[in-house]
């Protein structure tokens, strides 16, 4: 099984030369760590900022220098920023090539619920719906079920939809699954996780054509 | 050169009255026009409605104006960590249109660019295109969201001149630029006010048409939400 870091690890191999990339907030800014050092890859940030960096140091610290999750961070040689008009025209735009995104729950056909739990929690919208709107490449991290252990793959959101289906690739801390016409279909399996594991886990339906490999990241 | 200095924030924000809308740039607390809000706080206007992308935290940017009731709606795409935005929300307090963050940007570029309204595909299919128009393109479906009408615009740069000319610093800018000439009038609050010949045009990012009052605000506090660090 992995944790958060091992689900980032697995997601920064999806990642390819030249691409410009969103990160959501969560596991998905855990990716940036993972990437191979040798591609040329940017990281866009939607409050308006394409290139970049690690977190600052102490000293470098500047409240008017900060990703979308708030969070303060640097840009690196060849970095821009922009107002948010144009940091989504970028994303509507589609001249982002994959987004990585958090999620509630995820539908078999697709569909992502990720802002709202009626009467309990509203954390708003944020970018993301326009992420999941008009990006091509979405790939969803998150734990396959909720603290409930309730699967998060399910035949149909019950929770209010961020987008209808747009998602086309999951990893979660027991798999990678790819969202087909037809359903989940399994890709790889975390290490040590058996695939009757994965079906448990797993409320949508979900299609098993060959055998699972282990899946690889280091 | 049409002069657009004020004094201070006080004769920026002539003319606020109950009931207004307003919208106010920023990110989270990035960016926020921090002066204009706590004269906004100092009035005592009630009934606003406000077009901004966050509402601050509880005690900051526009959480103070939600904490004393001074908002009756807020047009925003995230809540987050604004206990009190949440809690005004869920009891009904507070009307709340969450729209998404790419639609609200859109949006006031339309206002500012004096379009009506835009198609946008974000929200499709989910509660947000509830009663809206929706229309093929391409096949791709889409929906129609109108362009904000509002009394005032306050946004927060950097540096800017007499003329209103504008430079915004960082990922201060996101929303400032798009609000700049998106409401009857447009209020820019400065760190760094200069008489004009001093900044070079080439590097304007919003020229002073789009601008009515400029002052320069003194002190900014600047709070930041999460400082992370990388340890040496």
């Amino acid at each position: 099984m992995l944790d958060k870091n091992g689900i980032a690890k697995r997601i920064a191999k999806e990642v390819k030369e030249g691409y410009y990339v969103n990160l959501g907030i969560g596991i998905p800014t855990l990716v940036a760590n993972y990437v191979n050092k040798n591609l040329s890859v940017e990281f866009q940030s939607e409050n308006g900022v394409l290139g970049m960096g690690p977190f600052p140091y102490d000293e470098d610290v500047d409240a008017d220098i900060i990703n979308a999750g708030k969070q303060t961070i640097t840009t690196l040689p060849g970095a821009s920023f922009f107002d948010s008009a144009m940091s989504f025209s970028m994303i509507r735009g589609k001249h982002v090539d994959l987004t990585i995104l958090g999620a509630m729950e995820v539908s078999e056909n697709g569909d992502i619920a990720n802002w709202k739990i009626p009467g309990k929690m509203v954390k708003g919208m944020g970018g993301a719906m326009d992420l999941v709107a008009s990006a091509e490449n979405i790939i969803v991290a998150m734990m396959h079920t909720n603290k409930k252990g309730e699967s998060k793959l399910l035949k149909s959101c019950s929770l209010p939809l961020t987008g209808v289906g747009c998602v086309k690739k999951i990893v979660t801390n027991l798999a990678v699954l790819e969202v087909t016409k037809y359903g989940f279909k399994l890709l790889e399996r975390a290490p040590g996780v058996s695939v009757q594991k994965i079906k448990d886990s797993t409320e949508g339906n979900l299609i098993i054509d060959s055998e699972i490999q282990e899946m690889k990241i280091s | 050169m049409i002069n657009k200095k004020v004094l201070n924030v006080k004769s920026a924000l002539e003319g606020i009255e109950d009931n207004m809308t307003i919208m106010l740039g920023g990110f989270g607390l990035c960016g926020i026009p921090e002066k204009s809000i706590d004269e906004l706080v100092k009035l005592k206007v009630k009934g606003l409605t406000c077009i901004s992308n966050n509402a601050g935290v509880d005690d900051f940017g526009l959480g103070l104006l939600l904490k004393d009731h001074q908002i009756k709606k807020m047009i925003s795409s995230y809540v987050g960590e604004n206990n009190e935005f949440e809690r005004q929300m869920l009891s009904g307090e507070l009307e709340v249109d969450l729209l998404p963050q790419g639609t609200i940007a859109e949006l006031c570029r339309a206002s500012q660019a004096g379009f009506p309204a835009i198609y946008t595909p974000a929200g499709f299919g989910t509660e947000v295109a509830k009663g809206k128009e929706s229309r093929e393109f391409n096949g791709k479906m889409y929906i129609l969201e109108y362009a904000f009408k509002a009394d005032f615009s306050i946004v927060k740069a950097w540096k800017g001149d007499e003329a209103g000319n504008l430079i915004f610093k960082g990922t201060a800018r996101n929303f400032n630029p798009n609000m700049c000439g998106a409401a009857t009038i447009t209020v820019a609050e400065v760190e760094e006010l200069y008489p004009v010949g001093v900044l070079d045009p080439n590097e304007i990012h919003i020229p002073g048409i789009f601008i009515q009052r400029i002052f320069k605000g003194n002190d900014y506090e600047k709070r930041i939400e999460q400082r992370t660090i990388t340890q040496r």
